[in-house]
């Protein structure tokens, strides 16, 4: 019966979509959007945005469409496996769960008993770092990190340590009121879905958008001017900027003696600021002509002059420190502007376009508040500038001071948290710099005990460092050390060279989750791979055990002896908790679930689940009673319901108390789940119009805050113009204070701890032959892809399953270059093949590609010749983790201040292939086997041919 | 029917318009597109050797993307590309079974997979790679403006949209019927200079793409002059002097 | 466009099919050739081969053969639906034609007519083949005045080329069909050489400026295809032949379709019996390989303008 056309009568446009329609949370990356997943015949129809969800509002990225593929993906582990052969050839066999726990708690367990920092414990993109830190500290490693160290805890620091926020995920622009936006080194973020959706209302706004990136793709590609930077340079263009600006005196003056330390004092002796007997900064007010507390809310304080303290000691205003140092013609735009690749005149031009967005298109919402002294304001007045910046900042070794600097920039056009400006989201701000400190002295680390604190955590002086008696290193990243004080969130991208080097001390076990460390996350990775398969002289392996968890083929899993497989994200619990990355926005703190959606069809677990198993086996005291018996029996769900971290404060914040109606602080509710459920999987919470802006002095969201356990202390958050943490650590450079640096490590703390943002050029660029290396090589993320794990996914691969090597067509002209040529990328530690795509919109010496495409052979349960293996590549070859050799020394390639993976400081020379060698990217390593019963990858793939119409 | 009949009075002419100024090329239409037809009017859209080597499947959305002038004043654009639902089109015409047709009512172009006999005319005859052959079941397929979400009782109302619009992060994706001026669509397209691909072919696309805005690059752009006045006495104080005297409270 | 063997060999062989009966009938109205009944099994029977061979062979591309029934439904719009039709509607007056001269002996009156009929039946089929081509707007180098020319033109050559092989097999050859062969080839290598040189002096109105409509902008420069690895449409309208291969082909189909077949054909004009013969037959084979030969180049040289979205600069 053919179908009428012209009527479409027998065309059915009402099918019924599916059987029943679940809320959870995506974890196609880490963004965490809402999602409802439509099931039909038990199997996953559709997933679409949750239209109520405060991340996403309904709508889904190329990822979490494509969620089905990965749920259903033959990659997919299904049981615990038990290396046969030897690491990274792929020989498993399957064992039973009891097995495999039983296994690891005798592994562990002994370790504990003996020394517990011989775990290293690292977990990559994991949600539930306030459990597997928590498990740490309670097993008693110090040893232990998430993926934050390689990623972008130079954003982190420098934010929290200057303004109580961050970029990264934990603040956003004003969408709705910014004149003026300028975005640092994205391509992709945490924030994907939001950015998008903000980029978009600014140009339906008629806001100006400035992209400042060596590479003109995605976002950068709707920007209404785009500035192709020079990597490693931005420091200097915003220090530029900030030149013209002060030059012009076009500063919020009034911001900054409200709200940061540009007034208070800072020692001519020391560098530290001069302080009261209760420890409050000093300024020096005006009106009395003394020294008073900075703090006190009525002072007229100077902002330069060297005034003379009561006891004689001279001191200066932050603020004249600030504008001396940045009015010195290195700093003019015509001084940074070939460096940076950006002319004068634009230079001159963009400082003048924010200071008119600032000054005289200020943005007034008519709402009144009151700051942290009581005073009520009328209005709120905005700087309608805003800013954001990630990995191209974050991943250089002068990333900490680059994203300070902009902070800086922030503050001088009073831009922080006002109407228009960059805001905080909850559950930021908090106090500045931040608190607590890490754990893993030598006396918190002891046999068969907790630590008695996290193990990651922010040092404030050399005080708080995690050295060993002789001064050296306590943790096997070395965070914490001198090498990298301010470590926040450890160095991931060490330990695998350190545990093999046993430098500073050998571990007996790398038990890590959900980070392919063996690949993509690794510098060097070819190397890495032998590290993990290297063997002492007796013929055991230099690093004895590895346990990892992974939900899928990785190229980690070959390299491991004992395989947890976990489940995908539809077929657990999880929390996004506030204790950790949470939902949060500027209108008010928000936190999510995950739901088991499906029930698993193969033998594997919920690796937190398994955590908590493990931690009663072993029976560490946060999840025993004491009895003994297991705190959590129900697993993660329980835990998720039941653990306080403290009195009244859960992993989840939401439905709290024992009838659901508290928020934040409030006993753990039984049925909590259920009401997360109910409410589509998430809790939020809206702050009142009177709390929205000016956050860190704005009383009635600080007392709110307290309210809802984000802070302890409804007190006002000065911003960190000066950073006298930073001081300190340099003081102790100095020969200053009661606990100094060794002599080796001095010059570097010295030239590195400047309390204020200072520019140096990256390392591999000062350290390698820039005439023998070029061309700067930068990675981005592709919005398409999760780093490793889309290209198990039959539709996300299609987009992209081989990678290019991008560059300027002029270069590639001057190089000899074409299109679809191969060419030969080479660094000073290695080289790559990789095939030529020419473009215009990139900076003359950059050349980039996206990451994480390349893969290796046999992974992924992909076929051994699938384009990954034959012509992606990977950058990662070519960046070595050490740094030349200095001095008979090599740090790790890392920012000297936290540590931060300094990826983006590649430098390298690209050179044709020659005709035999065209065609297939190089290194190709040997193909991995696979575990015993993976799943028979489909010639078709007919998804959905099920629900056709009959 | 293969031949074109004239549209029903008080017809609709349903068709998008994607915004090229904000598409950041992120593919989420093209894939929740996928998703949502692999199971629906059209199910399935195979995919071919999907975990080897020469792995392709059927899209009815891609994006491509392209650079427009040169230099540093190039621009980047990224173009999703999906069935332009064209009011003549010789897709349609070219059909030897009767299997491709333009609905009357609403202007969407379909093709029947019960009388499809795969002989790909079509697709020679789509100068915009619209159609898309299955090679499984060897019958034509494409892009159906989500015919079975627009209409679909089972849905809200506010969802009874294409799947690839309601997912577009960028709001780069409008909906709506292009034959009425005083639609969305249509005044959209009228204030921003909306255009058809290709019009020499004269296929007369529905389906409109907003440019690109101008870049603003220009002095003057946002009305902020050159650069910043200097203070008069800049030159002759002391840098630092200018605020010696300033009193602000705190 | 991919040059596919079952439509390459379907155009070439149903083209010299329905050439050489078009010409069998004009031929045997006019009593060009030999009246024997017997005359009618060798011509009409290799023509109805090469006809139903050539059918068969377009039906192989289809994704449903079982349903090409359905393709006869649309011929007030779609080329290929009156082709369809015409290629049966042709097989009547074709089968009326031949059962009546091979089995009545009747070629004579109203069964000249009839032939006459099938004759111009024939040739409308072709013309309708080529129109399925000449109709594609978004190929350039088919959407064109010399098309249809060509087709027919090469469907006259080699069928009568054909039909001189014939004639001088039976034996009794009349210098007319060797000249109305010659005169064919002659006119198919000047309709395509036109069509080469109007493929290689004219492109397509649509550029990657009109494709994307970001002229306004300056040069569009393809940056990326939407998949890393080939699409459909990539296999399908993405062949491109290399220009040094294209002018080597094309000198191979011009020596195989054209000059040989036009020199053998004259020498066996010259010559008489078995020599004639074998000049006449090699000059058919020379004429359907080189045909082969340009039907694969029609195809490859054609550059649809989806292209235009998949990298080429101009189509
Ligand atoms: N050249 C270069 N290298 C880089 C970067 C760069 O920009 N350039 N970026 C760096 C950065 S910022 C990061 S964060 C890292 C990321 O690198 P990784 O943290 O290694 O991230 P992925 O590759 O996503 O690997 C995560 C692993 O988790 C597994 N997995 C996925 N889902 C689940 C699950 O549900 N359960 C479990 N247990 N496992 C799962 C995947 O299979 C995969 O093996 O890469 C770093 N490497
Ligand atoms: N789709 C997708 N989303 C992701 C991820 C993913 O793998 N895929 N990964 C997640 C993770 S772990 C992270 S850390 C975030 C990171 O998100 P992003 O910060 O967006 O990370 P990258 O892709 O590394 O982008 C870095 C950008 O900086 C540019 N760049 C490089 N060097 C410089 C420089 O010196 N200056 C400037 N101004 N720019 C520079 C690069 O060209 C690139 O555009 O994304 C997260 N979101
Ligand atoms: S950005 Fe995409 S992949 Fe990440 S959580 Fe959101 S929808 Fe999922
Ligand atoms: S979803 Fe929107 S922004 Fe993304 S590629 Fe499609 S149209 Fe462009
Ligand atoms: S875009 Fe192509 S498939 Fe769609 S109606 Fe137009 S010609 Fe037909
Ligand atoms: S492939 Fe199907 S829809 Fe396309 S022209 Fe042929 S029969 Fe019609
Ligand atoms: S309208 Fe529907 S079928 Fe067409 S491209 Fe969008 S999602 Fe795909
Ligand atoms: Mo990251």
């Amino acid at each position: 019966m053919p179908m009428d056309g012209s009527t479409g009568g027998t065309i059915d446009t009402s099918p019924k979509v599916s059987d029943e329609v679940k809320c959870t949370t995506c974890y196609m990356c880490a963004c965490r959007c809402g999602i409802r997943v439509h099931l039909r015949d038990g199997r996953i129809r559709y997933i679409e945005g949750n239209k109520d969800h405060p991340v996403n509002r309904g709508v889904l990225c190329a990822k979490g469409s494509a969620g089905i593929m990965n749920h259903y993906s033959p990659a997919r582990l299904s049981k615990p496996l038990l290396r046969i052969g030897e690491r990274g050839a792929g020989d498993f066999k399957e064992i039973e769960w009891d097995e495999a726990l039983g296994l690891a708690a005798k592994w562990l367990g002994d370790i504990r008993a003996d020394d517990p920092k011989k775990l290293a414990f690292f977990t990559g993109r994991d949600q539930s770092q306030s459990l597997t830190g928590w498990w740490a500290n309670q097993f008693g490693t110090p040893n232990f990190a998430a993926h934050g160290g390689f990623c972008s805890v130079n954003m982190a620091a420098a934010g929290l340590y200057t303004i109580g926020g961050s970029f990264w995920e934990f603040g956003e622009p004003d969408w709705e009121h910014a004149k003026y936006f300028m975005l640092f080194g994205v391509a992709e973020d945490h924030d994907s879905n939001p950015i998008k959706a903000g980029l978009a209302k600014l140009k339906a706004n008629g806001a100006k958008y400035v992209s400042v990136n060596p590479v003109k793709t995605g976002y950068q590609a709707v920007a209404d001017e785009w500035l192709g930077i020079a990597p490693g340079t931005d420091g200097l263009f915003v220090m530029a900027l900030i030149h013209e600006l002060l030059k012009a005196d076009k500063i919020d003056l009034e911001f900054l003696v409200r709200y940061t330390n540009a007034p208070w004092l800072v020692l001519k002796a020391d560098g530290l600021f001069a302080r009261d007997a209760a420890g409050n900064p000093l300024c020096w007010d005006t009106k009395t002509g003394a020294a008073a507390s900075a703090l006190s809310a009525d002072v007229s304080p100077k902002l330069v002059g060297e005034v003379t303290l009561p006891d004689g000691r001279k001191a200066t205003p932050v603020f004249e420190h600030m504008a001396l140092r940045y009015m010195a013609p290195e700093y003019a735009a015509e001084a940074v502007a070939e460096r940076c690749g950006i002319p004068v005149a634009t230079i001159k031009r963009i400082a003048a376009e924010l200071a008119h967005a600032a000054f005289e298109q200020q943005v007034v919402i008519d709402q009144p508040w009151t700051d942290w002294a009581g005073r009520r304001h009328e209005k709120m007045v905005g700087r309608p500038v805003s800013m954001h910046a990630m990995r191209g900042i974050s991943a250089h070794s002068n990333g900490f001071h680059t994203c300070r600097a902009i902070h800086l920039l922030q503050m001088l056009l009073g831009a922080i948290d006002t109407p228009g400006a960059w805001r905080y989201k909850a559950p930021f701000p908090r106090p500045c710099p931040p608190g607590p400190k890490p754990t893993g002295k030598p006396a918190q680390v002891n046999p068969g005990k907790p630590m008695g604190g996290m193990p990651l955590g922010f040092t404030l002086g050399p005080e708080d460092l995690l050295l060993d008696e002789a001064g050296g290193p306590m943790r096997i990243d070395k965070a914490y050390s001198w090498e990298a004080p301010i470590a926040a969130h450890g160095l991931m991208h060490m330990v695998i060279a350190n545990a093999w080097k046993g430098d500073p001390y050998p571990i007996d076990t790398l038990f890590m989750y959900m980070a392919n460390m063996a690949w993509n996350s690794s510098m060097n990775s070819a190397e890495t791979a032998r590290m993990l398969t290297d063997k002492r002289d007796d013929g055991s392996y230099r690093i004895p055990h590895i346990i990892y968890s992974d939900a899928f083929y990785s190229e980690t899993v070959a390299y491991s002896d004992l395989i947890l497989p976990d489940t995908t994200y539809l077929e657990r619990w999880d929390c996004i908790s506030l204790l950790d990355r949470p939902i949060c926005s500027a209108e008010g703190p928000g936190d999510a679930i995950r739901q088991p959606v499906v029930a698993p069809d193969r033998d594997v677990r919920p690796f937190q689940d398994v955590l908590i198993d493990l931690a009663a086996r072993l029976k560490l005291p946060g999840f025993t009673n004491a009895d003994g018996s297991a705190k959590f029996p129900g697993g993660y769900a329980d835990y998720i319901v039941n653990h306080e971290r403290k009195p009244g404060v859960g992993p989840l914040a939401g439905f709290r108390g024992t009838d659901g109606a508290k928020s934040g602080v409030g006993e753990p509710n039984p049925k909590q789940l259920e009401r997360y459920i109910e409410n589509g999987a998430f809790w939020r919470h809206h702050f009142e119009p009177d709390q929205l802006y000016f956050k860190h002095a704005n009383r009635g969201y600080l007392e709110a805050a307290v309210k809802l356990g984000l802070i302890d202390k409804a007190e006002q958050i000065v911003l960190q113009i000066y950073s006298e943490p930073m001081q300190k650590f340099r003081n102790a450079a100095r020969g200053i204070g009661p606990i100094q640096a060794p002599a080796e490590h001095r010059a570097r703390l010295e030239a590195h701890f400047d309390p204020l943002p200072i520019w140096y050029p990256t390392f591999e660029g000062t350290q390698v032959d820039t005439g023998e290396f070029p061309l700067h090589a930068v990675t981005q993320r592709p919005m398409p892809m999760y780093h490793s794990w889309g290209s198990q996914n039959a539709w996300l691969r299609q987009i992209m399953s081989h990678n290019r090597l991008y560059m300027n067509v002029r270069t590639a002209a001057k190089l000899g270059l074409a299109d679809d040529d191969w060419a030969w990328i080479t660094s000073h530690h290695g080289r790559v093949k990789a095939q030529i795509r020419t473009m215009e919109g990139v900076n003359p010496n950059t050349v980039w590609t996206w990451n994480a495409i390349g893969k290796r052979a046999g992974a992924w349960n992909l076929d051994a010749d699938a384009p990954e293996a034959t012509k992606g590549f990977l950058l990662n070859h070519l960046i070595s983790e050490l740094l030349p050799d200095r001095n008979g020394y090599r740090y790790s390639n890392s920012d000297p201040v936290t540590g931060q993976a300094a990826w983006y400081d590649l430098r390298v020379r690209v050179e044709k292939a020659d005709q035999a060698e065209q065609g297939e990217t190089s290194p190709r390593l040997p193909a991995i086997g696979h575990p015993p019963n993976m799943t028979k990858p489909p010639s078709i793939l007919r998804y959905g041919a099920q629900w056709k119409k009959p | 029917m293969t031949s074109l009949t004239a549209p029903l009075p008080g017809s609709k002419k349903l068709g998008l318009v994607i915004d090229l100024d904000t598409c950041v090329g992120c593919h989420a239409c093209a894939v929740n597109c996928k998703e949502w037809n692999t199971g629906g009017h059209s199910a399935p859209l195979p995919d071919f050797d999907p975990y080897g080597a020469n792995v392709s499947g059927v899209w009815f959305n891609r994006i491509h993307t392209f650079e427009a002038g040169e230099g540093d004043s190039s621009r980047t654009v990224h173009f999703p590309k999906s069935c332009l639902h064209c009011e003549t089109p010789a897709c349609v015409t070219v059909c030897p079974t009767g299997a491709s047709f333009k609905r009357a009512e609403d202007g969407i172009v379909l093709v029947n997979p019960d009388t499809c006999i795969g002989c790909k005319l079509c697709s020679w005859a789509c100068p915009y790679g619209a159609r898309e052959f299955d090679a499984d079941e060897g019958v034509m397929k494409k892009c159906t403006l989500c015919i079975d979400r627009i209409y679909n009782e089972n849905l809200a109302e506010n969802e009874r949209v294409p799947a690839c619009v309601s997912t577009c992060p960028a709001s780069a994706r409008h909906f709506g019927d292009l034959g009425d001026p005083s639609s969305d669509v249509s005044r959209l397209v009228a204030e921003r200079g909306g255009f058809a691909l290709m019009p020499e072919m004269e296929y007369a696309p529905v389906n409109r793409y907003l440019p690109p805005r101008a870049a603003k690059t220009a002095v003057g752009c946002t009305g902020a002059k050159a650069e910043l006045d200097r203070p008069a006495d800049a030159a002759v104080l002391h840098p630092l002097l200018r605020w010696m005297d300033k009193v602000l409270s705190r | 466009m991919h040059p596919a063997f079952s439509v390459i060999f379907f155009t070439t062989s149903s083209g010299a099919g329905y050439g050489l009966l078009a010409l069998v009938a004009v031929a045997s109205a006019l009593g060009f050739v030999p009246a024997s009944g017997w005359f009618a099994v060798v011509s009409l029977g290799p023509a109805t081969a090469l006809i139903v061979a050539g059918l068969l062979a377009s039906t192989l591309h289809l994704g449903h053969p079982e349903r090409a029934w359905r393709a006869f439904s649309q011929v007030r719009s779609s080329w290929l639906s009156r082709e369809g039709v015409a290629a049966v509607l042709t097989f009547l007056p074709m089968a009326v034609f031949g059962i009546a001269w091979a089995f009545c002996g009747r070629s004579d009156g109203v069964f000249a007519l009839v032939g006459l009929f099938a004759a111009l039946c024939a040739t409308v089929t072709v013309f309708t083949t080529a129109m399925i081509y000449r109709s594609l707007k978004p190929i350039h180098q088919w959407h064109n005045r010399w098309t249809v020319p060509n087709y027919l033109a090469l469907s006259f050559a080699t069928g009568g080329l054909l039909l001189d092989a014939l004639v001088q097999i039976w034996g009794r050859p009349q210098a007319v069909v060797g000249i109305a062969a010659l005169v064919f080839v002659a006119m198919a290598a000047y309709l395509k050489h036109r069509y080469w040189n109007f493929i290689d002096t004219t492109k397509s109105a649509s550029t990657p400026e009109s494709a994307t409509g970001l002229g306004a902008r300056g040069k569009v420069r393809f940056l990326d295809a939407p998949h890393t690895e080939e699409n459909y449409l990539q296999k399908e309208m993405g062949f491109a032949i290399a220009r040094k291969h294209a002018v080597k082909l094309r000198a191979i189909a011009r020596h195989s379709a054209f000059h040989l077949p036009f020199l053998l054909t004259a020498a066996s004009l010259l010559l008489t019996g078995m020599p004639a013969a074998l000049a006449a037959v090699a000059a058919a084979v020379f004429g359907i390989a080189g045909t082969l030969v340009e039907r694969w180049l029609f195809f490859a040289e054609a550059k649809h303008a989806v292209t235009l979205y998949y990298g080429a600069s101009e189509v």
